[in-house]
């Protein structure tokens, strides 16, 4: 029976470093190929090895998949493709393409740079992986051979995010990436049409949270910070370059010029410009309403947000900065929060989701004093802020998704194990559909029963459904034909035509049966009795008396004729051919009963 | 695109349009520049007394030959043109719309401006292309989609160039040499021109020329009510626009080298001649206005200020209006005139190159294109030439497509397929028969198992006559091959017949079963029983002869 093998090889149970592994009617095809930030070693990036021993990946896989430019779906890539070696083609949008590779010449910087690792991707190695990428559009199906075609979704989560569908025949697999199923200041909401696939494979990030409206959320999150401001305290906002950080800035651009605030607003150098000219050049990305008014305001000018510089940061007097990265792990973010930490007046807000093993993630989880590189001790006395702006979908929005693209089967990745058990016997009781959560390096072989599609010859067809005309759930109609397979191709034709196809001559089987009837009457007075009586009795069926004396049914022939003998009996010839046998075989069971007295 | 609101608001139409959404921003911009033009200047009455027939037979020439008039339009007002956008579902190249479960259909790149489309509408087994507008040079937007089209059963071709002497490229060279030729004279330089399309390609060769020619001092002026939102436009459509302008997006830069020109304060873009422009314009300079046919929009108020002076030029690009009409009115004129019409789409060169490469089985194109232009009857290398010839058609005319369909995509659910039993005829071909119940539901259909028989309530005592009756027919298979009659013979005795009695006939044998009355005539292909009243004996000769045919 075919089936789908799903083994993630990270995200399975778990958030960081996505990169699952989809078998489907003999094609293979890696979705994602991320890192994990919370690791600096082996566990960093997913273990290829799983995939094949010895042989190239090149062969064994029929394609490379990633959803949207976050470094937890994607930073693994180079080292994939350069380093491990892989030559196949790799799909995402146009937007990932371009922002890609800034971000991994980044987080490349900052590890080997900063970090004086060796044995990392080089700036090359990020180019030459970059020329394998193909750029798609949305909705458009790329067809990656013969057989295996893919085609995006709009997924919101970040600029250039999608989700994906892959097809191989009739069956299917949808892959999610992270999306978010709420517009926000900048972005639309996800959205996918009814495309019943085999397997959804949908992130699982907020699988137990049910979401505030986002206003509530926006006015929390401007609340804290215009409170800081006041009290002349500094706010360090860890973002990532893009996507956060753009919808933050929209947002506090709005309120600084509503209120009238001049407290500097800093967005720390290097992607700012790069990334918010990106925006720009990709508002067809973006959210309707941004698209509509590009043209009289751009979003994404920022008047009172200025570029950062390092000096600004021992500045005196209230400031907001937005630094990357966002999980305070590494870079300027995580350096400047060092400056403020001691500090009561300041505030950091966490705005999004933060790994296991970051900074961010232990004073979120209440951590006060932190063990810093060279055993140095950082006490945090700093205000520490959480809001949830990650755009990824809450339960609500999972289930939404569920419900638009009717899959048989649900598997939850990109998710924390405890929460996902919840969500899988919520969808499982929801939806009826079998729900997994694999953990990484696990398979989940999902069966798939998929109809045979075959060629129907027009004719057979109309003349099946020119009779069929009304539908009748009672009685349903038995069409009958021929499926000729020939090397692969199946034909379904007539049997008449296939007949004729392979030369052969039909061989009538003809029975012809005698009835006898006791009745003195003439013959043709006999006749008209039998042909009430049948046309009493069929009444579904076309029963004809004919102007040559004979009657019949359907196909059938019944003549009389007198007994040579015995006047009084009359012999009835019943005459069918192997095709009416049913019928055939009635009437000559009907008729031997003889004629009922009430119509005489 | 220009005549869409007239079909969705005008006739009734329900249905859903689709586009692409550079072809829905760009030709809003377009129909938006329209009814501005015409709206500016109302008229105050209009006639429509001279429409008339017997009227029109009286007027002067071109009136009195103008034909259809009866079905001239005014122009739509912007209510309208929202009102048809908003019916438009957008669809990007590649994408594979369902329609109606019967029929896909699929944009591809035409390679002609932001988001120009050829379809493909196919079914399983019929392909019917629809190209129009097409252009095989590579100027900004994406390279056209040749291969998809591959293997049409109908390629429908329209749109070719409408001045296919001229060569798009040297008409360039000539632009800014006449351009730059004018201004160093102290003239000005007026180009009629429509907001989007060709203009940003001119703007890329002026970016080029006009340092290297001792032209950055002249400023150009683009001025249209849509200027700015198509400038800004032709930005944000990185991924329609060809491989080179891609890579500048992804650094990341403005695909196109306008931005550049605007910053720079070479080119400025104004609504309309009112207001700022008035402040800034400064002579000579260079003006790209519409509207083409120079009969409404500002370069109406341009071919008055500098049609008197001999330094100034007019240079005509658009390829869509003779120059020659345009200027009619204006004349006596003592600007410069120049022609150098720039048209991107598929010259006949191009086409048979095209048609060579992508081989439909049968080419559908307008009458025109089978013959040479009226005015140049020598040329025949500017008509389709094509093998088999073209089909050609007239405006309203229906044409029948040479091609019959004969098969349809069926599914047969699996339990049936586990169900269904191939019989190997002959080597290589097997056969299964299927009896089974059709469901066609969206145009797609679906064989599935018959449902069981419901087994009879047992409770009933008396059946009546009629609950006998076979309620539906199971169709019996056609039998096929004949009978030996030896061993037809053999196998009776085999069944405890043993009185069979054989006569040849004419055409075969008649076998006997002289105790029973029965008679089995057997030919080359036919067998008939024929029995007394002993259902129970049929049943049994009946399967018997079964045994040595094939079922279909």
């Amino acid at each position: 029976m075919p089936e789908i093998k799903v083994t993630p090889l990270g995200a399975g149970q778990d958030v960081g470093r996505s990169c699952i592994l989809v078998s489907i009617a003999g094609k293979n095809v890696m979705l994602d190929c991320g890192m994990h930030m919370g690791y600096n070693d082996d566990r960093r990036f997913p273990d290829f090895s799983y995939i094949t021993q010895n042989g190239r990946l090149t062969d064994f896989l029929d394609c490379v998949i990633i959803s949207h430019f976050h470094l937890d779906h994607c930073g693994a890539l180079p080292y994939f493709s350069e380093m491990v070696g892989y030559d196949g083609p790799i799909y995402m949008t146009h937007p990932t393409k371009a922002i890609c590779p800034i971000l991994l010449e980044d987080y490349r910087k900052i590890t080997v740079d900063k970090k004086g690792e060796t044995n990392f991707f080089t700036s090359q190695m990020i180019k030459d992986c970059m020329k394998k990428v193909v750029a798609v559009h949305l909705h458009q199906t790329v067809q990656v051979d013969e057989e295996l075609e893919i085609k995006a979704y709009y997924a919101g989560h970040v600029l250039g995010a999608a989700m994906f569908q892959i097809k191989v025949g009739c069956e299917s697999v949808v892959y999610t990436g992270d999306y978010n199923m709420t517009p926000d200041r900048h972005l639309g909401a996800a959205w996918i049409d009814k495309c019943r696939p085999d397997l959804l494979i949908t992130e699982s990030t907020y699988a137990t949270t049910i979401r505030d409206s986002k206003r509530c959320r926006e006015r929390d999150f401007l609340k804290k910070v215009h409170e800081t401001v006041e009290r002349g305290g500094k706010v360090l906002i860890p973002v990532f370059a893009l996507g956060r950080a753009q919808e933050l800035c929209i947002l506090l651009e709005t309120f600084w010029e509503r209120m009238n605030l001049k407290a500097p607003i800093y967005f720390s150098t290097g992607l700012t410009e790069k990334a918010n000219h990106y925006y720009k050049l990709f508002i067809t990305w973006t959210n309707q309403k941004i698209r509509k008014t590009f043209v009289q305001r751009n979003m994404f000018e920022f008047k009172h947000i200025k570029a950062f510089d390092r000096a600004f940061a021992d500045n005196p007097g209230p400031m907001v900065v937005f630094a990357t990265p966002g999980m305070l792990h590494a870079g300027q973010s995580l350096q400047i929060f060092r400056k403020w930490a001691g500090n009561e007046k300041n505030m950091v807000i966490m705005p999004g989701y933060c790994v296991q093993g970051t900074v961010g993630h232990k004073i979120l989880s209440g951590q006060r004093k932190l063990e810093m590189e060279g055993r140095q001790i950082l006490e945090v006395k700093m205000q520490v802020e959480y809001m949830s702006f990650s755009a990824h979908a809450d339960a609500k929005g999972i289930m939404q998704l569920i419900r638009q693209a009717e899959p048989r089967n649900v598997l939850l990745v990109h998710g924390e194990a405890k929460k996902m058990e919840f969500l899988k016997q919520k969808i499982e009781q929801e939806f009826h559909v079998n729900c997994y959560m694999p953990a990484n390096g696990e398979t989940t072989t999902i069966f798939t029963n998929p109809s045979i599609p075959v060629d129907i010859s027009l004719g057979l067809l109309k003349r099946e459904t020119a009779t069929g005309l009304l539908p009748d759930s009672k009685k349903p109609k038995l069409m009958h034909g021929t499926l000729m397979m020939k090397d692969n191709s199946f034909r379904l034709v007539s049997p008449e035509q296939a007949l004729k196809e392979l030369g052969l001559t039909e061989h009538q089987l003809r029975f012809t049966c005698r009835v006898h009837i006791q009745d003195p009457r003439k013959e043709h007075e006999t006749v008209l009795r039998v042909y009430n009586h049948l046309k009493g009795v069929l009444k579904d069926y076309s029963v004809q008396h004919l102007p040559d004396g004979s009657i019949t049914v359907e196909s059938i022939l019944i003549q009389a004729t007198a007994h040579s003998e015995d006047q009084g009996t009359k012999v009835l010839l019943v005459s069918w051919t192997y095709q009416d046998e049913e019928l055939g075989s009635f009437l000559t069971s009907l008729l031997k009963k003889g004629l009922p007295q009430s119509t005489a | 695109m220009m005549a869409l609101p007239y079909i969705t608001e005008y006739t009734g139409f329900a249905g859903t349009v689709y586009a692409t959404e550079p072809t829905v921003q760009i030709g809003r911009l377009l129909m938006e520049e329209l009814v501005n033009s015409i709206e500016r200047v109302p008229k105050a009455q209009s006639a429509s007394m001279w429409k008339n027939k017997e009227v029109q037979r009286l007027l002067p020439a071109p009136l009195k030959d103008a034909v259809e008039v009866s079905m001239w339009r005014k122009c739509y007002t912007m209510p309208e043109v929202n009102a048809a956008l908003s019916k438009i579902q957008l669809v990007g190249y590649s994408q594979k719309i369902e329609l109606f479960g019967a029929v896909q259909v699929t944009p591809l790149s035409s390679g002609y401006a932001l988001g120009s489309s050829n379809w493909i509408i196919q079914s399983h087994y019929e392909k019917v292309s629809y190209v129009s507008g097409s252009s095989l040079l590579t100027t900004h937007p994406q390279p056209m989609d040749q291969a998809s089209l591959k293997n049409s059963d109908v390629l429908i071709l329209t749109g070719l160039t409408q001045i296919p002497t001229a060569n798009p490229d040297g008409m360039v060279g000539e632009f800014c040499s006449n351009l730059a030729m004018t201004v160093r004279n102290g003239g000005n330089v007026l180009v009629p021109c429509y907001p989007s399309g060709v203009i940003y390609d001119l703007l890329e060769c002026l970016y080029q020329y006009i340092d290297s020619a001792g032209l950055s001092n002249v400023p150009f002026y683009f001025i249209s009510p849509v200027a700015n939102s198509s400038l800004e436009f032709s930005q944000i459509f990185a991924e329609w626009l060809c491989h080179n302008k891609q890579t500048k997006v992804y650094l990341p830069e403005p695909p196109f080298p306008h931005a550049e020109l605007i910053q720079t304060n070479k080119l400025k873009h104004y609504p309309s001649i009112h207001g700022d422009f008035s402040n800034d314009f400064k002579q000579p300079c260079v003006v790209f206005t519409g509207h083409p046919s120079l009969r409404f929009g500002d370069v109406v108020h341009f071919m008055e200020l500098w049609g008197k002076s001999s330094l100034n030029t007019v240079i005509f690009t658009e390829p869509d209006f003779s120059y020659l009409d345009a200027l009619a009115p204006y004349q006596p004129l003592a600007m410069k005139c120049v022609y150098c019409p720039i048209d991107t789409r598929l010259n006949f060169i191009q086409v048979s190159k095209l048609l060579k490469e992508v081989q439909p089985l049968h080419v559908v194109c307008p009458e025109q294109y089978t013959q040479p232009p009226p005015t140049q009857a020598h040329r025949t290398d500017l008509m389709i030439d094509c093998q088999p010839p073209p089909m050609s058609y007239r405006r309203a005319e229906v044409l029948t497509l040479p091609y019959k369909r004969r098969y349809e995509k069926i599914e047969i659910m699996p339990e049936l397929a586990d169900s269904l039993v191939p019989l190997e005829i002959k080597p290589g071909i097997s056969l299964a028969t299927v009896s089974a119940v059709l469901h066609t539901k969206d145009n797609k259909h679906v064989l599935q198992l018959p449902p069981k028989p419901p087994q009879p309530p047992a409770s009933k005592k008396r059946k009546r006559v009629s609950d006998d009756v076979p309620e539906c027919k199971p169709l019996k298979p056609l039998l096929s091959g004949s009978i030996p009659v030896d061993q037809f013979v053999q196998t009776l005795e085999k069944h405890g017949f043993s009185d069979v009695k054989v006569e040849d006939t004419a055409k075969g044998h008649i076998v006997l079963l002289q105790e029973a009355e029965t008679l089995i005539q057997i030919e080359e292909d036919s067998t008939h029983i024929i029995c007394d009243n002993d259902e129970p004996l049929r049943v049994k000769l009946r399967d018997l002869v079964l045994k040595f045919l094939q079922k279909f």
